[in-house]
């Protein structure tokens, strides 16, 4: 029994049973993975996709003010980064709101000027520091404080996002006939509180995962789940379940393979999707598959 | 008023020139006679001023608590290399940048390399890459008092071609300083002869203390490689967390730049306590406790040996 079941243990159990970062990381993930990539699928839906990339360059002027009112202070930066990033969503949901433009061309434009203001404020005020390196976490190096925010985040998402479904749901598929349905809660309460929620869980796992996992656990997983089902409950379940799976094997390949943990995450992540793009009902083979072969 | 307040301080022959000089030019008497000098980083410059006293002013480019891994020239940069009399690096490839920024911004004068002479170390690489050359030199020199002694002499030198009538004052100033070097070295020896042998390891996040390392024999065992850039994987963690509860290490330093947050939590993970920062690459600014070179030392030795005591 022990020599066929050690080995297993060993494998999958024993560097979550030895390290408390290791545990750390995983609880972080999985947390993460509850959030962020639900929210995920939703971007995708309205097409937003690269909405997280465009916010982790879109924090760094209110990091740089953070750091100007109170020096190398982690909470004051992080603390200056979601108010920037809580801004840049907000200006960009009410120009869509207000102009003909849509969502992702306005977001494009904000966040492009709060970089180059970002950039600006740290060169004014003369420092060579990498502010957004040091305010930015690695999955290795959670510590308590950052578990803690990561989780409330999660948590607060969650309930945030059950409260908001109906409206969200109708927001994004048709605004039109929630428009016209008079007297309830106006439509742009849906759109901002959802971009609030995807600033808050993208600027926490910024700085407690680091960008690339922030970004990569929130849109990887989302854009493949959406390839196996048609229903919305299915494809927000599906990528949770996915985004926790890669996050577990990433951590445990990482730990046996010698290599970066954010990357092979991801890696793990973008594994997942290369398998959708070709087994899920919506990939590849499936479709090629069920298409009419016609004879003459 | 000004001009006043400066001709107190000044050597009375400077003063007799700038009046002179003032007399004749109408121009304001202290700009005219300082030697516009450019040091790369903030190290340099301190020694730089020292060197230099009151015959010099000093910019450097990159200031206190900035990383000159990193640096990104600005065209000020580029204007104040153009105004200067004399631009000393430190050399042994700690500014990569500095060949192309003084090409491109024109400056046709003298330059000093400061690490001109010292005996380079290599970077070690403790990840064990075998079968790759280290051929990389480690430019971090000034972690050795002695090696300082071959800077100021070196900038004395420097600064005595550009200004052939202060260099008595450059040779006497260097030579007073090399007493004080030898002194801080002196000192720094008995400190660490505070600590056995087999307790001098710390663990510290940049391996910029090669030289420190061979001077007193303290060994500095690093989480990251000097590329501070490089993401570590979940075993490399794994193996240091072990490698500090095996050894019974429990001084772990930060230094001033880089990630702090990854050290942190994996000190508090193997037991051990964090210590103040230690500063490598860049003085601290005036209110910190490593404002000038010297004080950067002794700031940096007190650390190590408080912080190996609880090994």
């Amino acid at each position: 029994m022990d020599i066929l079941l050690d080995p297993v243990w060993d494998a999958l159990f024993s560097p979550f049973a030895e390290f408390a970062f290791m545990r750390r990381a995983l609880v972080a993930t999985l947390a993460l993975s509850l959030s962020a990539a639900p929210l995920g699928v939703f971007l995708t839906l309205r097409r937003m996709s690269l909405l997280g990339d465009a916010l982790s360059h879109a924090v760094l002027p209110g990091v740089a003010v953070g750091f100007m009112v109170s020096g190398l202070s982690l909470t004051a930066m992080a603390l200056g980064g979601v108010l920037a990033g809580l801004l840049v969503a907000a200006v960009a949901g009410a120009v869509t709101r207000f102009t003909t433009l849509k969502e992702d061309a306005s977001l494009a434009a904000i966040y492009l000027v709060a970089l180059a203001l970002g950039v600006t404020l740290i060169a004014r005020h003369g420092t060579q520091l990498d502010l957004l390196h040091i305010l930015f976490g690695s999955a290795l190096g959670v510590d308590h404080a950052g578990l803690l925010l990561v989780a409330s985040v999660a948590t607060a998402s969650v309930l945030a996002l059950a409260l908001m479904y109906r409206g969200l749901v109708l927001e994004t598929f048709d605004p039109v006939f929630l428009g016209a349905h008079r007297g309830g809660v106006p439509a742009w309460v849906w759109q901002q509180g959802f971009l609030m929620l995807v600033v808050l869980n993208l600027v926490a796992g910024f700085q407690t995962l680091g960008t690339l996992m922030a970004v990569g656990l929130m849109m990887l997983p989302a854009v493949s789940a959406r390839l196996w089902h048609d229903t919305l409950p299915a494809q927000l379940l599906n990528a949770s379940a996915q985004a926790a799976l890669a996050g577990m094997a990433g951590l445990l390949l990482s730990y046996h393979c010698d290599t970066p943990s954010g990357p092979t995450i991801i890696g793990c992540a973008g594994a997942l999707y290369a398998t959708s793009l070709l087994l899920a009902p919506g990939g590849w083979l499936p479709r090629h598959w069920a298409r009419p072969h016609r004879v003459a | 008023m000004l001009d006043t307040l400066v001709f107190t301080n000044l050597p009375r022959r400077f003063l007799l020139a700038s009046a002179a000089a003032l007399a004749l030019l109408g121009s304001p008497a202290h700009a005219a006679d300082t030697l516009p000098v450019v040091a790369s980083f903030s190290i340099l410059g301190d020694l730089v001023r020292v060197v230099g006293g009151e015959r010099v002013a000093v910019t450097t480019l990159v200031g206190p608590n900035e990383d000159a891994h990193v640096f990104e020239a600005k065209p000020a940069d580029a204007k104040t290399l153009l105004a200067a009399k004399l631009v000393i690096t430190n050399g042994l490839g700690f500014e990569p940048w500095a060949g192309k920024l003084i090409k491109a911004s024109g400056y046709k004068g003298q330059t000093v390399v400061a690490a001109q002479g010292v005996k380079a170390r290599h970077m070690e690489e403790a990840k064990g890459h075998t079968g790759h050359a280290h051929e990389e030199l480690d430019p971090h020199a000034w972690q050795n008092p002695n090696n300082v002694a071959m800077y100021v002499r070196n900038i004395a030198a420097g600064l005595s071609k550009v200004d052939a009538a202060g260099a008595a004052t450059y040779q006497a100033n260097a030579e007073a300083y090399v007493k004080e070097l030898q002194t801080l070295d002196a000192w720094a020896k008995v400190q660490i002869a505070s600590i056995p042998a087999d307790k001098r390891k710390v663990i510290t996040s940049h391996d910029a203390f090669g030289y420190f390392a061979a001077q007193y024999g303290v060994k500095f065992l690093a989480p990251q490689g000097v590329n501070t850039e490089t993401e570590p994987s979940a075993k490399q963690v794994a193996q240091l967390i072990q490698q500090i509860q095996r050894e019974k290490i429990r001084a772990v330093f930060v230094e001033n730049m880089g990630n702090p947050k990854l050290i942190a939590q994996l000190s508090k993970d193997a037991g051990a306590t964090l210590g103040a920062s230690l500063y490598a690459d860049a003085l601290s600014t005036a209110d910190q406790p490593g404002a000038t070179y010297l004080q950067m030392m002794r700031h940096n030795v007190t650390q190590l040996v408080a912080g190996m005591q609880h090994n």
